[in-house]
């Protein structure tokens, strides 16, 4: 693999950029891997990347049934936090945070992570005292996250309104100074190329259809699209799909899919410093480079697997966000699109063995996934490489629906992350 | 917005006078402090989340309030039937295949988005 550099650009500036080379190889399938990853998104390709890296296991496919990164990694609004309640989740989303730092240059990729702050904005009492309990829960951990007055907010983010008159005042927000967002695409393109280089198939275009068993019950390989593959070790990381995935080795999973949608304006010059989400009004928003504002919106009622979502829903949003910040209302619309996310009852992630030998699951990361990706792929890699949980993902358990120590933050936030 | 038939008006109205109450057809246990934990976690936390035909409430808040249940393709988003609460499963077979082609979607005609 060609290293990018300043003096790569100049190069291939200097001739007519005629020696890029691919950013990865596209294989055909061998007949068996030493490990199957189903799924080619951020956390998929990452697990691959690590496993390779740092487990020295190379012989491995990553299958993906339409094109990688075209899931919920290419559709998400990209915005990355670790201010969690709860132990487990801290430690799980700050490792996250702490290798989006320093992503860019360890896959020579540039993921455009850019820690601009994310400001969660408190519009009753009810909203302070559980920010207030989440920034001290948050220090105990070594969580960066710091409570700001309204005219600390509006100092930050200069175009909030902290009127008393506003639609929905603003009574104080919790910032993380630390959060903020990436190119989403690039994440899945620099895991990807990282993973390819150390001798990773990357395999597009192939949908996993079976899962095949030896007598014993333990895994074998997989039905594809492109016939069957061997392996003895295969882990799911199919998203909205889990379920339709688990089904084939007999497992019901506790999670429900729903569509979930998102939308970008026309590009303006920038306007908007960080990521503001206001959980009670519900609505997300921050610029991207290219200038669009990027709004998150709501998750429909209904499980689907229809990637559309109601129009509702996103009017719904837009109403908020036309009353958070009354200098957007005549900015127009240019795309809106959804993903299907999968939530666990408990809106924390599963990321273990499952009671299948050999068959490891990363998912239910719902509405909130995307923040998590190099900690969830690095814990997870460990997870198939040792046969055991790393620390940090034990406590992500299926079993813990079972025992009911569940890691609660539905309860902590009542919200889409 | 999805149009859905409350069984009881007897009228299609839209889903902003509704609100999607998960699946149907899940009995809870009599015995329910009797039950084993797996039992538990069967009956309260696993769901088949079927890509396909699903069998779920639905309540008509904004209309006669009312619970019934729905037969519905998660695919395509489209109701195969709706009947009031307390009747059994309707048996729909041969059931509808869900195919991917049934919705046009953005992606599908115009490639990703975002
Ligand atoms: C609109 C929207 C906004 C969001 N906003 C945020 C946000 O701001 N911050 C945040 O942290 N998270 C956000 N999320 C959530 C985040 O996108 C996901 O949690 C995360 O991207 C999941 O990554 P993944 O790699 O697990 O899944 P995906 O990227 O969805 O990858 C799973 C892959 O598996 C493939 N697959 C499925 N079944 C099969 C099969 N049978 N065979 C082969 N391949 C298969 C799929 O095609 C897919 O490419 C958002 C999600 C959406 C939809
Ligand atoms: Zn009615």
């Amino acid at each position: 693999m060609r290293k990018y550099s300043v003096f790569a650009v100049a190069r291939e500036a200097l001739r007519g950029h005629t020696g890029w080379e691919p950013q990865w190889a596209s294989p055909e399938p061998r007949k068996e891997y030493d490990v199957i990853i189903i799924g080619a998104g951020g956390h998929g390709l990452g697990t691959a990347y690590y496993l390779a890296k740092e487990h020295g296991i190379t012989n491995i496919a990553v299958l993906e049934k339409g094109w990688l990164g075209g899931g919920n990694t290419g559709r998400n609004t990209t915005i990355i936090r670790s201010n969690y309640l709860y132990d487990e989740s801290a430690a799980l989303y700050n490792h996250a945070l702490k290798l989006w730092d320093g992503l860019s240059q360890e896959l020579n990729y540039n993921v455009m992570f850019s820690p601009r702050g994310v400001m969660m904005l408190a519009h009753n009492i009810h909203d302070m005292q559980g920010f207030k309990r989440t920034i001290h829960a948050n220090r105990l951990n070594g969580v960066d996250n710091e409570w700001l007055t309204p005219e600390q907010a509006k100092e930050y983010c200069p175009p909030l309104d902290i009127s008393r008159s506003a639609r929905y005042p603003i009574v104080g927000a919790a910032l993380q100074r630390k959060g903020g967002t990436a190119r989403h695409d690039a994440v899945a393109w620099g895991y990807a190329r990282g993973a390819s280089d150390r001798g990773v198939h990357i395999i597009q275009n192939c949908e996993v259809t079976g899962i095949r068993r030896n007598p014993d019950g333990s895994v074998a390989g997989v039905e594809t699209t492109r016939g069957p593959i061997n392996a003895k070790k295969v882990g799911v990381v199919a998203a909205g799909h889990t379920s339709v995935v688990m089904q084939m080795a007999d497992i019901r999973m506790p999670l429900l899919s729903f569509p979930l949608q998102a939308m970008v304006s026309e590009p303006v010059k920038p306007i908007f410093p960080c990521v503001v989400m206001s959980n009670t009004v519900h609505a997300y928003i921050s610029q991207s480079d290219k200038g669009e504002l990027v709004i998150g919106a709501g998750t429909d009622q209904y499980q689907s697997y229809s990637q559309t979502g109601g129009l509702h829903i996103i009017t719904h949003t837009l109403d908020a966000i036309c009353e958070l910040f009354p200098m957007f209302t005549r900015m127009k619309m240019m795309r809106s699109w959804g993903g299907i996310v999968d939530v666990t009852p408990d809106r924390s992630p599963i990321l273990a063995k499952t009671p299948v030998k050999g068959l490891y699951v990363n998912c239910g990361w719902g509405t909130g996934g995307f923040k998590a990706t190099p900690g969830s792929a690095h814990v997870f890699a460990h997870t198939i490489a040792r046969d055991e949980p790393h620390p940090i993902n034990a406590p992500f358990t299926m079993e813990r629906f079972r025992t009911g120590r569940l890691i609660d933050e539905a309860a902590a936030a009542a919200v889409a992350h | 917005m999805l149009l859905i038939h409350c069984p009881y008006c007897e009228e299609e109205r839209p889903e902003l006078e509704f609100r999607g109450a998960g699946d149907a057809h899940i009995l809870r246990p009599t015995n329910i402090a009797d039950i084993s934990d797996e039992e538990f976690e069967a009956f309260f936390f696993l769901r088949d989340n079927v890509k396909g035909l699903v069998y779920e409430r639905w309540r008509h808040i904004h209309g006669c309030g009312r619970f019934f249940n729905a037969a519905r393709d998660t695919v395509s988003d489209k109701f195969v039937t709706t009947y009031k609460a307390g009747l059994p499963r309707p048996d729909l077979s041969p059931a509808p295949k869900a195919t991917e082609t049934t919705v046009e979607t953005y992606e599908a005609t115009e490639g990703v988005a975002g």
